[in-house]
């Protein structure tokens, strides 16, 4: 670390790196200077003028947002002239800016509104009229109403530089100047919305959410997105039992400031007409709603005979419950009813990954933090900014900040092509002539994380490793999965050969697909999956105990349907595709529905096994996957204030084939979300959109 | 021919072959001295160049007078990088067309400036940015390169020294700003005209990241001149620290406007009464713009000035791009302002709030007063907004648009007064006309 | 999009002259000597731009909108610009420029219905010292009179 700059701001000594912008200096030290336009970590504009601060020796106020600090340097942020012009450019700015504060979205929420009320004037001098256009529609989800955009052209850099999109620009000269999409009219884009979240006014605004609340009546529960595999961080905006809007309220997720369509938008299935809000039973051949004790003392009765008269059961866990939930789910099967016929839908072999780890010097698992930090990183077979939209952002921000290395090796050609130190194109046993050709590079890196997807498993991941460690450097794995707990699911042990933690099974059961071709099945209980939607249950014909939101093609053919409330509806904690474990925070209601740790536990309640399986209290289990379960002993108060905890790998050799053949991704793009995502307007509606069938979501005025 | 008869107060320099036939030839520019001055700065070193140009004392010719040499001597020679030669030649301070003489009557002139700064900067590739309006200029422009090429002043191997330049011109379309250095390169570069933040200065990144020798035209232009007579000996032509002579546009009301070679440091009412001949009808002397629309205005009692940049400082002025815009006693100083902040609000690129909004309001505030609308608040209010935008912008135009107008309200209070109070009829807004002030 | 062969080749002479790595660089030009062929920025023209400079259309619109010479609606025949800064207008530029649009009936930036004039308030043009001055299409004309206004316009067409 070269020595720190000495400086002195508003007469206090600070110390600070070299290249430090003194803005950034004076935030550690705790001295606000106010900015539009600046933004960390996007690139610079000095545009908007506020951040003019008096330095000695320097004629004109220069902006702490392109001053590098200088030794000796005499900086005061708080004089009358500082004041002044900060006051005055907000003047400058309310001219042609509409003050409809009291219907705009971002009113409670506004910097400009802060920035007026902290350093602006309680008058205007401006009689003249306002400039005016009408608001725009630029897709499903982004609206853009230029009088209020004050031009500080963050939406523009977080598209551009964040996104690598670029699907936002700038038209017109001078006080006309307006963002613009980039089809003219709309936009054609990832729909991300982090222009919405970004903009500091209410320039931008939700399809969804726009006129729909005022910020403070909102409760902001920060939880973790229940889609893909990210574990991104997103606040729930919930008014009396509604969720109004997902955003990036705080950036104190692991995500910073990313959100994709799906962290944004995607919680809409949770009120989609087709919710299931009761229990359903097959009564003469159709299913009929029951009260939830008709159901549950169904469920058990079936259960307990099945189990007594020495019956086969059949489990499939879920990737979107939580670890609790699958922990208590795998306690329940082994336990309870005595099987080790669980499993669920696997996407990525983490198995072998970790088997193969095992031992391994110079060899670990990358956390979601590596990928901006790694000098170089590797990327395998997936279309990354469509499948891992926030580590691909993460990778794009290692490359524009610590201009990373960055290889890829893709079946076609992606976007992370455009900035890539080299890219080829190969699918299954050419990857290996690929990644041949990229190894004396790869070699010349000081460290690297290499990123999976389902191309690689079986033998292919011991090859990889057997790759990784030749290069002779660090190298940090990520085995690519699909869902927001396919992690957390294997690591509890929802797998017919390993218990929680990697711990062999003394028997092994039958798999996902065993069970499903089965003859002799007797009960088949499937909770939050839908694995008839690519299988047919025609081997034999067992009772069907369903757990879900929506009456999938698996519910449709259920004897018992129990209605369960999604992520967003419950307490717990999900283990992300890095191995990062956050936990959820319980945003509302969905009257008629339970958890699953609830259904399950009053299930085992019904059977007189709650004894043997325990107390189905979230925190409670959580203590035991703490206790029991490797790698899980993380520090509860990073978990319990919203952090993020790594598992650590497992240490020794996992007793397992990992059954590869059993791994398939089924590739989510931004827009789909396996099952839920058909039940999301929202992810709908922008397919249809690009699809060239607009139909834009009318605004609700109410 | 020229657009105006020479007059014997000139000292032609520059505009030495202006009005010789088919002056835009090699030929008449070969028979004239012509590349007499390249020669003699291909025999010296980098470090010569620099050195002479710094001896003559040639201030930038664009507006802001900062001395050529020195600009030259902080090109990063040493950079992997390819360095670059860039001509501004986006003339377009109101008031001033100066540039465009020296293009049309003797690119060569031009060409040949440009050369000794390829040399100076060891560069290998010259852009003329010329602006969109001046269309003839580049076909002009364009016919000279082709002779320098065939002559073997440019190309692979320029006179067989091996030396390599290149030189191009590169049209504009339309952009005050681009004026300024930065802008102009992002422009070059195919973007919108949005200046940069520096530093890093051209002579570090400028055109493609490059290092970069930026100068005005007129600046170039003097070059050629420079070598043949010695960087001393130019010096003398003008006033102390004001090194050489500066080509006047004159205009406004006098009887004969026209663009004058003068010396630096001319006074400004010889200018007027002599050279212009005075001012039109016999009319009085109210007020001079002296170096284009930006620089503050000089009242008739201002006027006896000598005209170079440290004089025009000192009278809280600027010599700027050698606009002299004079104004007689009838003219209306509201109605001035009021056009010359059209000009800035319709010219601001948007990128900084204080200048965006701030010449946009203050255009409205003037129109309002100009039309009769006016409060008694307004004349202070336009003051301190100017001197709100003032120093507080991200490019110079900020500073451009409030200058003139603290100026114009500080001296000419009254007549804006007057406009309030109705001593005046106000202006009839046209409905034509206001489509042109949106 | 094909342009004439003189374009084309104006086009490829330019690349030449620019870095073959900074393509960008003939955005402008290009779009001010395609749209006096064409006679404005089309769409399609900004695609052709964008897809031969390798940049997207959408930053092609940004350059497109800020430059005052460049047009996307069509202009007239005989584009009449008139300029009413400062040496112009002391010397009678903005009475030009009422007769002008009195004349034609249009306005700032409006085309005449038979689509031979178009009329422009500019900004200075550089004519300062031989003021006021009025551009038509590329052509300068000086010290222009109310009279030989009137001639000019007759001569491009304009009714009486």
């Amino acid at each position: 670390m070269p020595d720190p700059v000495k400086l002195t701001i508003d007469g206090r000594q600070i110390e600070a790196a070299p290249g430090t912008l003194l803005i950034n200096a004076a935030k550690a030290a705790g001295i606000e200077i106010p900015a539009f336009c600046y933004y960390d970590g996007y690139s610079l504009q000095a545009a908007c003028r506020m951040c003019l601060v008096e330095v000695e020796k320097t004629p004109k106020m220069p902006t702490a947002c392109t001053t590098p600090v200088a030794e000796g340097m005499i900086v005061r942020t708080d004089t009358e002239q500082v004041r002044r012009a900060r006051k005055m450019t907000l003047e400058f700015l309310l001219t042609n800016h509409p003050l409809d504060c009291p219907v705009c979205d971002k009113g409670g929420e506004c910097e400009l509104q802060d920035m007026v009320f902290r350093y602006g004037a309680g008058g205007s001098r401006f009689i003249e009229n306002k400039w005016h256009v009408d608001e725009k529609q630029w897709s499903p989800v982004v609206f853009y109403d230029g009088p209020r955009c004050i031009l500080c052209f963050r939406c523009v850099r977080v598209c551009n530089e964040g996104m690598g999109v670029g699907a936002l620009g700038i038209v017109n000269r001078g006080s006309v100047s307006e963002i613009a999409p980039n089809e003219g009219d709309h936009l054609n884009c990832d729909e991300c919305g982090m222009c919405i979240d970004i903009c500091p006014v209410g320039a931008l605004t939700s399809g969804t959410y726009r006129y729909q609340s005022r910020p403070w009546e909102m409760d902001h529960v920060g939880t973790i997105c229940t889609h893909c595999s990210n574990g991104c961080k997103t606040t729930l905006g919930v008014r009396n039992g509604e969720i109004l809007r997902g955003n990036n309220r705080d950036r104190s997720g692991i995500n910073g400031e990313f959100l994709c369509i799906k962290g944004r938008y995607g919680f809409d299935f949770y009120n989609h007409p087709e919710r299931l809000q009761s229990p359903l039973m097959r009564v003469n051949g159709t299913l009929q709603p029951v009260a939830w004790s008709t159901a549950l003392e169904a469920v058990a009765r079936k259960f307990t005979e099945t189990k007594n008269a020495g019956g086969k059961f059949g489990v499939i866990g879920s990737t979107r419950t939580t670890n609790e939930e699958n922990f208590y789910l795998q306690k329940f099967a082994r336990e309870g009813l005595g099987t080790n016929n669980i499993d669920h839908h696997r996407s990525g072999d983490v198995v072998t990954l970790l088997d193969a780890l095992s031992g391994r010097a110079n060899a670990s698992l990358a956390t979601t933090a590596d990928l901006y930090t790694s000098k170089a990183v590797l990327i395998i077979g997936a279309d990354l900014s469509l499948e891992q939209p926030f580590l691909a952002f993460q990778v794009r921000a290692n490359f524009r900040h610590h201009a990373a290395k960055v290889y890829v090796v893709t079946p076609e050609p992606v976007r992370e092509d455009k900035y890539a130190a080299r890219s080829m194109r190969a699918a299954g046993d050419p990857i290996w002539g690929a990644l041949d050709q990229m190894r004396d590079a790869l070699a010349n890196e000081a460290e690297l994380v290499i990123l999976f997807d389902d191309s690689i498993k079986g033998e292919g991941v011991r090859r990889l490793l057997e790759f990784g460690t030749a290069l002779g450097k660090p190298v940090k794995y990520v085995a690519l999965v699909d869902y927001a707990n396919s992690r957390g699911a294997v690591d509890m042990g929802l797998t017919p050969d390993l218990l929680p933690g990697y711990h062999a099974s003394p028997q092994r059961g039958l798999s996902l697909d065993e069970m499903i071709n089965a003859p002799d099945l007797d009960v088949l209980w499937v909770i939050g999956a839908n694995p008839l939607s690519r299988a047919d249950l025609s081997a034999s014909s067992p009772f069907l105990v369903v757990q879900d939101m929506f009456l999938t093609e698996t519910a449709e053919r259920a004897d018992v349907v129990l209605p369960a409330a999604s992520a967003y509806e419950k307490s717990g904690s999900f283990t992300n595709v890095c191995g990062e474990v956050q936990r959820l925070k319980k945003g509302l209601d969905v009257m008629g529905t339970k958890p699953d740790l609830e259904i399950i536990g009053l299930i085992a309640k019904e059977m007189g096994l709650a004894a043997t399986v325990g107390p189905w209290i979230a925190d409670r289990v959580f203590d035991q996957i703490r206790r029991t379960v490797r790698g899980y002993d993380v520090s509860l108060p990073v978990i319990a204030t919203g952090g993020a905890a790594q598992t650590a790998p497992v240490n020794g050799r996992i007793s397992s084939t990992g059954r590869p053949e059993m791994i398939r991704s089924v590739h989510n793009d931004l827009f789909a979300s396996g099952t839920l995502g058909r039940y999301s307007k929202i992810l709908n509606s922008v397919l249809e959109k690009t699809e060239g069938e607009v139909e834009p979501i009318e605004a609700v005025h109410r | 021919m020229p657009y105006n008869e020479p007059n014997p107060a000139e000292v032609r320099v520059l505009s030495k072959r202006f009005g010789i036939p088919n002056s835009q030839s090699i030929d008449v520019y070969l028979a004239n001295e012509g590349y007499q001055a390249y020669e003699r700065a291909a025999k010296m070193t980098p470090d010569e160049i620099v050195n002479v140009v710094k001896a003559s004392g040639l201030r930038g010719r664009g507006g802001a007078g900062f001395p050529t040499g020195m600009k030259w001597s902080f090109l990063a020679r040493n950079s992997p990088k390819p360095k670059y030669i860039i001509v501004n030649a986006d003339e377009s301070e109101p008031g001033t067309c100066k540039d465009r003489l020296l293009v049309e009557f003797d690119p060569h002139q031009l060409i040949e400036g440009i050369m000794i700064a390829g040399l100076a900067a060891t560069s290998n590739q010259g852009y003329i940015y010329i602006r969109g309006e001046y269309r003839y200029l580049i076909d002009i422009m364009n016919k000279a390169i082709a002779e320098a090429y065939d002559r073997g002043y440019l190309g692979d191997n320029v006179r067989g020294t091996g030396w390599k330049f290149h030189l191009a011109t590169h049209t504009g379309a339309g952009a005050y700003e681009c004026g300024e250095e930065s802008a102009l390169l992002e422009s070059f570069e195919g973007k919108r005209g949005i200046p940069r933040i520096r530093p890093p200065f051209p002579a570090v990144a400028g055109a493609y990241q490059s290092p970069t020798i930026l100068n005005n035209v007129e600046t170039y232009a003097a070059v050629p001149s420079i070598f043949r007579m010695g960087g001393e000996e130019w010096a003398k032509l003008g006033s102390p620290k004001n090194g050489g002579t500066r080509m006047f546009c004159l205009s406004g009301h006098v009887n004969r406007p026209g663009v004058y070679e003068l010396p630096m440091g001319f006074p400004l009412m010889r200018m007027i009464e002599e050279v212009g001949g005075g001012i039109r009808g016999g009319k009085k002397l109210k007020a001079v713009i002296p170096g284009g629309s930006s620089c503050p205005v000089l009242k008739a009692e201002e006027c006896n000035i000598n005209m170079d940049f440290d004089s025009l400082a000192a009278a809280k002025s600027m010599l700027g791009s050698g606009g002299v815009v004079v104004m007689d006693e009838t003219t209306d100083i509201v109605a001035v302002a009021l056009r010359i902040m059209r000009f800035y609000a319709h010219e601001s690129c948007g990128w900084c709030i204080p200048c965006r909004e701030g010449t946009t309001w203050l255009r409205k505030i003037l129109l309002r007063i100009y039309e009769g609308h006016g409060v008694a608040s307004d004349v202070d209010l336009v003051g301190e907004l100017s001197k709100n935008m003032l120093g507080r912008t991200f490019c110079p135009l900020g500073d451009a648009a409030a200058m003139p107008t603290i100026a114009f309200v500080e001296k000419f209070r009254h007549e804006f007064e007057a406009y309030i109070q109705k001593q005046v009829p106000a202006a009839q807004p046209d409905p034509l006309l206001q489509l042109a002030s949106v | 999009m094909t342009f004439s062969p003189e374009l084309e080749a104006k086009i490829e002479r330019m690349f030449s002259q620019y870095p073959p790595d900074r393509r960008r660089s003939a955005v402008i030009p290009m779009l001010m000597y395609a749209q006096d062929e064409i006679g404005s920025v089309t769409r399609e023209l900004v695609e052709e731009v964008a897809r031969r400079t390798g940049i997207t259309p959408l930053a092609v619109d940004e350059v497109v909108t800020y430059y005052s010479m460049l047009h996307r609606m069509p202009l007239g025949k005989s584009h009449v610009q008139i300029c009413t800064n400062i040496s112009c207008m002391l010397n009678g530029g903005t009475e030009l420029w009422e007769q002008a649009t009195r004349r034609l009936g249009i306005g700032h930036k409006e085309v005449s219905a038979d689509g031979k004039i178009s009329l422009e308030e500019v900004e200075c043009m550089g004519a300062c010292s031989w003021a006021p001055a009025i551009q038509v299409n590329y052509d300068f004309y000086h010290q222009v009179t109310p009279q030989k206004l009137d001639e000019m316009l007759t001569q491009l067409g304009a009714a009486r």
